[in-house]
């Protein structure tokens, strides 16, 4: 399963943080900076899946932002390694051309887009417009 | 689709989080936080409503000011008034306040709980969606119970729609997975399983996650998914991807559901019906296929999501590993990615290859790539790939290929990374034993491995070589000669100092005859060393001495000489001390008969798996077992310990023989810095860090913190009720740390309670050095608190700052009391008052092993009684707890319930509080 689902930039300032197991806040801000940490001091010659403590970490850069997910070794690696790239496609549909500021100032979207698409740590949806239906659904309301 | 952010109403937000942005300093950033707070809070509180927008933007400024890492503590109720509105983006806001902020034993849950139902019965699919996704995310008991009896009526019922199936199917899962005994079985089961069947992809996926975890908890009652799986997958392996239009990726057909089907099947055997066999290896050929046929796409999103489908398919191939021919071709698919330009792709074939070099039917065709998997071992340029390939390797070794292996291990061993080192001299080690058809290449290789990685090898590596050069006398000549050849190194490693003083001493004489390596060559040679080396090798090497007096009377003289020196006879450490005296009053008053009698050589150690194999299984064991970690370090350890128990009981017959073992007590294991190198790494902490102290509860050694830049090791021993500790600060950078200092505090209790008394270390630690602090501990009277060790230095100009809970606790001043049965019932029974005894049931957390709860419980300082308890498997025992003013007798009893997977520990002192402490301390450990 999925553990946490995180997004956090070159300066290693958490954008968006998604924990499908309990953590302290406490351990939290720890568990972050070691994840990003570890992004940053790889390059791209080195693969994207991390051996981290008891499970494993799986990254994608997209310019100065990283997707990093934490997941147990029961899961296939390259099929969450293209989940991130899925994410990041509905992201890319929702806000056309996702930017990190896109993901600061619209959090809770971005949240919903996620909810729609693990939940509990596993994937629930793939469709990019089905993962997208409630929010087109919202805006209609808000527009009309 | 939507702007950045709309309307009026977010500026407030947009302006927020510039601000936070523009904040110079770490303090403006909380102050900015702080204000902010406030503003919420007394706009929350504020006679006017809120609309939706401000409400909103309230809980999205709340729920960043939490990603920064700032705790929220107010807004709760207020999130949960908004379940109850009838808009559609309150009740969402209201919903994703709660799943992100509020945990799974709030006291909130009941009102939380009460909006939830009333979601699930408006029928209407938003709200009802909304309410599971609540269910999902916080899954606390409370919601269990609420609503377990009614997602799976929702997620059957023929009315629902697909998304909110999608959530139930999750839903359930989740409460699966924390209150699995709320979780009815049985009559949905059949349609849970025909899920799988559901025209709508997304349902299927949800559904899969959904029965594959319920399939791993009871196989039989879902054994019924494997033909749908197969039926499933088969219609979306062979489907022109234009039916599955909304779920294909870059041209590949639904592959994240693919794999959760593959994996899925994973919980079963092959399929016995011939036809869905046939149907299934179908299937599993056609992926196959699919990755030599020319790409749709040149996207690396094609060929990966290709690739994810065809490794789960390898996955399940290995675990059937019934079809050779399959197997063969995975082996050759894998081959092929071994040199693939994609990093990603070589990492996950040389794992993936690890699994079919252990099937019998792939095992040869995994080797054929040998050549490849050593040119990645020398030319990957990331550690975690030169991992893999040494496990790959590690995996294919056989007779025919091990001397080429372990070679190749070695010389990689000269330059591989400081994190896998230690790995890899397991690993030699083993097949260097395995595979050693003659001793001298065993012997060689370990001696190797010394020299190259001397401070990887741990103990269980030196203590194997010697068990095996004592146990095969056609390897002893050998072994003496080579340790001394080795030995003649101006700077040799300490444990090659070990090896060489054990091996010497018993059989030195087997070189003696050449005058090269006459006694006294031998002893100036071993004595050479001595003052270089630790307090534990030294008094190795003085039983090494003893042992030449009895091998070599010419040289008694000289070692008689250097026993009485000064700097032996007044030694400051007591160990070295009583060795010298008791050896030398030993060679001067003894007989020779006497003397060949108790310096008698070895006797052969019983054969029994190698402990570094034991060692290395737990080391790998973490990585393929999830959420065990625990787990895995206190087992290491206490195994460890049970090892180190078993070694001193082979050895206690033998008065001067305990060299194997040095540590007199049973409770110090061997184990110190043996997880030096395990994968822990704490991140830079400057809150108190105590993961590590459970793991002192039965054991004194070992390494309590670590960090990029630090590690502290332990070693201690009490006696009655006293107790010293030994420090040790490991500098892993190559810089100095500047203003080192370390001091011990304790809360104004256990100031009383125990007094700790800490010498000063020296301020500056060079880069790769490691400096020893001298802890003296007296318990005056019993408690139940713990000393905190704070260190402060600075690197690179920081100023670093940490606290580690040191891990004395009462059990430490045990004295453990052998008493008869009678004894003991009479005892039990004067301890019969009520607050006297504390009993507590609890679940097992390990594994439930007689021999590791054995080894447990002498490291936690009673004596083990037998034969006390009717129960075999129960287990007795008792000691006395020393403090300055008292001592405390203490009997205990563990009784195991393997079926229940339960414990039930019982303790009586004379003390409640005593009780207490101890049965605390005590039940974390099993």
């Amino acid at each position: 399963m999925i553990k946490f689902v995180l997004m956090v930039n070159q300066q290693g300032q958490t954008r968006l943080s998604r924990y499908y197991e309990p953590v302290e806040l406490s351990r939290r801000a720890a568990l972050e900076a070691a994840a990003v940490r570890c992004c940053l001091s790889r390059n791209k010659d080195q693969c994207s899946f991390v051996e981290y403590k008891d499970f494993r970490l799986v990254y994608r850069q997209y310019a100065a932002l990283y997707v990093v997910m934490g997941v147990t070794h029961s899961e296939n690696e390259l099929s969450i390694y293209e989940l991130i790239q899925n994410f990041v496609e509905v992201l890319d549909k929702y806000f056309s051309r996702v930017s990190e500021l896109d993901i600061m100032f619209n959090l809770d979207s971005v949240h919903v887009i996620l909810d729609e698409m693990i939940q509990n740590g596993h994937i629930v949806e793939t469709n990019k417009s089905r993962v997208l239906a409630p929010l087109t659904a919202i805006n209609k309301m808000v527009d009309g | 689709m939507p702007a950045v952010s709309k309307g009026d109403g977010m500026r407030g937000l947009a302006v927020f989080i510039s601000d936070i942005r523009n904040c110079k300093s770490k303090e403006a950033e909380v102050k900015r936080i702080n204000k902010e707070l406030a503003n919420i809070r007394s706009k929350f509180k504020g006679d006017k409503a809120l609309d939706g927008y401000s409400k909103k933007k309230y809980v999205c400024k709340l729920l960043f000011i939490f990603l920064l890492g700032h705790d929220i503590d107010f807004g709760h109720m207020e999130a949960v008034n908004l379940l109850s509105s009838n808009k559609y983006t309150e009740k969402q806001i209201g919903y994703l306040f709660i799943s992100v902020l509020v945990n799974s034993n709030s006291d909130l849950i009941r009102l939380i709980n009460n909006a939830i139902r009333n979601d699930l019965a408006s029928r209407n699919p938003t709200f009802m969606n909304l309410a599971l996704h609540c269910i999902a995310n916080v899954g606390s008991r409370e919601m269990a119970e609420a609503f377990v009896s009614d997602i799976p009526r929702i997620l059957v019922a023929g009315e629902t729609m697909d998304s909110v199936k999608q959530s139930a199917a999750l839903c359930l899962l989740r409460l699966n997975r924390t209150s699995p005994d709320l979780v009815p079985m049985g009559e949905w089961t059949a349609r849970v399983v025909h899920l799988l069947n559901d025209q709508h992809l997304g349902v299927v996926t949800a559904a899969t996650s959904l029965i594959t975890t319920l399939a791993q908890k009871s196989p039989e009652d879902f054994k019924t998914s494997v033909v749908l799986a197969v039926a499933r997958l088969s219609r979306i392996v062979t489907s022109a991807a234009i039916d599955l239009q909304d779920y294909t990726y870059y041209f590949v057909a639904a592959p994240w559901l693919s794999v959760k089907l593959l994996r899925l099947l994973q919980c079963y055997p092959p399929p016995e019906d011939a036809a869905l066999r046939s149907r299934l290896t179908e299937c599993l050929e056609t992926i196959l296929n699919k990755v030599q046929e020319p790409p749709k796409s040149k996207k690396v999103q094609h060929s990966n999501a290709k690739n994810a489908v065809l490794f789960e398919a390898i996955a399940l191939i290995i675990h059937h590993d019934s079809e050779p021919n399959l197997l063969v071709r995975a082996c050759n698919q894998l081959g092929q990615f071994l040199q693939h330009r994609e990093t990603n792709l070589r990492y996950l074939a040389l794992e993936s290859m690890c699994l079919l070099a252990s099937s019998e039917f792939s095992h040869e065709a995994v080797k054929t790539h040998i050549e490849t998997v050593i040119n990645a071992l020398k030319t990957e340029r990331d550690v975690s790939v030169r991992q893999r390939a040494v496990d790959l390797l590690y995996a294919m070794c056989d007779r025919s290929n091990s001397k080429q292996i372990v070679a190749e291990m070695l010389s990689y061993l000269e330059t591989a990374d400081y994190s896998i080192r230690e790995e890899i001299v397991l690993k030699v080690a083993i097949l260097a034993e395995k595979y050693a058809v003659d001793y001298t290449w065993y012997v060689d290789t370990i001696l190797n491995l010394i020299r190259i990685a001397g401070d990887y090898v741990s103990e269980e590596v030196w203590y194997r070589v010697i068990q095996i050069v004592i146990n095969r006398d056609d390897v002893q000549g050998y072994a003496a000669k080579t340790v001394f050849e080795a030995l003649q190194a101006p700077a040799c490693h300490e444990n090659l100092v070990k090896v060489g003083g054990y091996i010497l001493g018993e059989f030195g004489n087997l070189i003696a005859g050449d005058p090269r390596s006459s006694p006294l060559v031998q002893f100036n040679l071993l004595h050479s060393k001595f003052h270089l080396c630790s307090v534990p090798t030294r008094a190795l090497l003085l039983s090494a001495y003893i042992k030449f007096i009895n091998l070599f009377p010419e040289v008694k003289g000289t070692i008689q000489d250097v026993l009485r020196s000064d700097s032996q006879l007044r030694n400051a450490d007591v160990e070295l001390q009583q060795r010298a005296v008791e050896y030398l009053r030993l060679s001067c008053i003894a007989s020779t008969d006497i003397l060949a009698t108790v310096l008698e050589e070895m006797p052969p150690f019983p054969e029994r798996e190698s402990s570094i194999l034991a060692k290395l299984k737990k080391k790998k064991g973490s990585s393929k077992l999830p959420d065990l970690d625990d787990v895995r370090r206190s087992v290491n350890g206490s195994t460890d310990h049970a090892e180190n128990t078993e070694a001193t009981e082979t050895v206690s017959a033998h008065s001067f023989t305990d060299k194997l073992n040095l540590n007199s007590t049973p409770s110090s294991g061997p184990s110190l810095l043996v997880d030096v190198f395990s994968d822990v790494s704490s991140p830079a902490a400057t809150d108190m860090s105590e993961e590590h102290f459970p793991r002192f509860v039965c054991k004194n050694n070992g390494v309590i913190y670590e960090n990029q830049l630090l590690q502290i090791g332990l070693k201690s021993e009490y006696r009655q009720n006293l107790g010293r500790m030994y420090v040790f600060y490991g500098n892993k950078t190559s810089t100095q740390f500047l203003s080192f200092s370390s001091a011990v505090t304790s809360s104004d209790i256990l100031k009383t309670q125990l007094t700790v008394h800490a010498k000063t270390v020296d301020p500056m630690i060079e880069g790769g050095a490691q400096v020893q602090q001298i802890l003296n501990i007296e318990c005056l009277s019993d408690f139940s608190d713990a000393p905190v060790l704070s260190i402060q230095f600075r690197y690179g100009g920081t100023l670093q700052n940490i606290a580690v809970k040191l891990p004395v606790m009462l059990n430490k001043f045990f004295q453990p009391t052998e008493m008869t049965s009678q004894d003991f019932f009479q005892r039990w029974k004067q301890l019969g008052a009520p607050r006297q005894e504390v009993q507590k049931i609890f679940k097992a957390q390990h594994q439930m092993d007689s021999d590791v709860a054995k080894a447990k419980l002498l490291g936690f300082g009673v004596a083990l009684l037998d034969g006390v308890d009717p129960n075999p498997a129960n287990f007795v025992g008792a000691g006395i707890v020393h403090s300055k003013t008292t001592q405390v007798g203490c009997l205990l009893r563990l009784e195991p319930n393997t079926q229940a997977q339960m414990y039930r520990l019982t303790l009586r002192t004379s003390k409640d509080s005593v009780s207490q402490r101890l049965c605390e301390l005590l039940s974390d450990q099993f």
